[in-house]
């Protein structure tokens, strides 16, 4: 039996899915990843990126926990969103649901005004979906039965067969 | 913070090395890096200053092999060592699966061993978490230099809890593996017992 800190079921992915689609083309964007506060990837939905997502997502969500503390600093909360604006390409991160980073990136074929138009509208729907799925996580805690002992032995031979000189 | 992504049929999970500066936390990742088949890791991310002492943390995500149809992946952090990067050492500590502390073991870094693990102590607090909460490894780093700290004296200032510990070599990559996958397979044993 495995459990996690958190865990995302095909239902709560999908519901995520839909909003992040609707999210890109009614803000013409390139791409919507979402990654949690400790940079861990959720999802990514749009244009497949060149660039490594692990990296990307780790290196997000340490820009935003950064800028949360230089907030603090002067006295806010925190930024609830961020903007970086490149020469082609931007991007726009935003905050849901207290533990998830919403990320958008986009190019000269839209405006950050309708980025932050459309990632508010966004953030509000996934602020409902992700908050019903942390409600689930607290009062279900479900057991996750397909994780056996077995499971964890052959994760500790790929362990041993990985990580060796 | 562990997350099981059902669609993505992936499980994630993150490994923290941390010690006083100069102590090889780096050194750790840089060796996995080099020694790991290319086709398990990803991209290895240095936020370091231009004397290459770390500045934020280095990252590199390391996966492993399908196991009923998931993936499984370790995202390795460091964190800077400096005494005055300590903001920046508490925001990789959040959502932390395991620890790995690699100490100096040359006698003038002594003290400095010390202050980090209190620190260490001190940062894992803010997030309500004690060292018994987390799979947690010490390394005895350095153990190739002269004037080093006696193992068992090590071992009774650092380690009176007896947690798991392996002398290293870092930049030869002796210890590296073991203790490695010592963290990792702690971290699984957690997943799976909790």
């Amino acid at each position: 039996m495995v459990r996690a800190d958190w865990t995302i079921y095909e239902e709560d992915y999908w519901a995520i899915n839909s909003v992040i689609k609707e999210l890109i083309e009614n803000s013409n964007s390139t791409s919507v990843i979402l990654i949690d506060k400790t940079g861990q990837l959720i999802a990514s939905v749009g244009m497949e990126p060149e660039f490594d997502l692990m990296s990307f997502a780790s290196l997000c969500a340490a820009d935003f926990e950064a800028n949360a503390q230089l907030a603090k600093l002067i006295g806010e909360k925190d930024f609830s969103t961020l903007y970086h604006q490149g020469v082609d390409e931007s991007m726009y991160l935003a905050r849901v649901a207290q533990h998830i980073i919403l990320v958008v990136l986009f190019n000269k074929r839209t405006t950050l005004g309708l980025v932050r138009l459309r990632v508010k509208k966004a953030v509000d729907s996934l602020d409902t979906v992700l908050n019903r799925l942390f409600d689930k996580l607290e009062y279900e805690n479900e057991d996750l039965k397909q994780f056996d002992a077995g499971f964890t032995e052959e994760l500790n031979k790929e362990i041993d067969s990985l990580f060796k000189d | 913070m562990s997350l099981i992504n059902y669609s993505s049929r992936e499980i994630n999970c993150k490994i923290v090395y941390y010690g006083p500066g100069l102590c090889g936390k780096t050194t750790n990742i840089q060796y996995v890096y080099n020694k790991v088949d290319p086709s398990t890791k990803g991209k290895l991310i240095t936020l370091a200053t231009e004397m290459d002492r770390t500045l934020f943390f280095d990252f590199l995500p390391l996966e492993l092999g399908q196991v009923k149809g998931f993936k499984t992946r370790f995202h390795l952090y460091t964190v800077p060592g400096q005494v005055y990067y300590d903001a920046s050492r508490k925001l990789i500590l959040r959502g932390v699966d395991g620890i790995v502390f690699v100490a100096d073991s040359q006698s003038a870094r002594y003290d400095a061993n010390i202050e980090s693990l209190y620190n260490l102590h001190e940062n894992l607090e803010e997030y309500k978490l004690k060292l018994d909460d987390v799979p947690f490894v010490l390394q005895y780093n350095k153990r190739d230099m002269d004037n080093i700290i006696p193992m068992e004296e090590m071992e009774q200032e650092l380690n009176p809890e007896k947690f798991p510990s392996f002398p290293a070599v870092a930049v030869k990559g002796d210890g590296v593996f073991d203790t490695l996958k010592c963290v990792a397979k702690g971290v699984l044993k957690k997943l799976s017992n909790n």
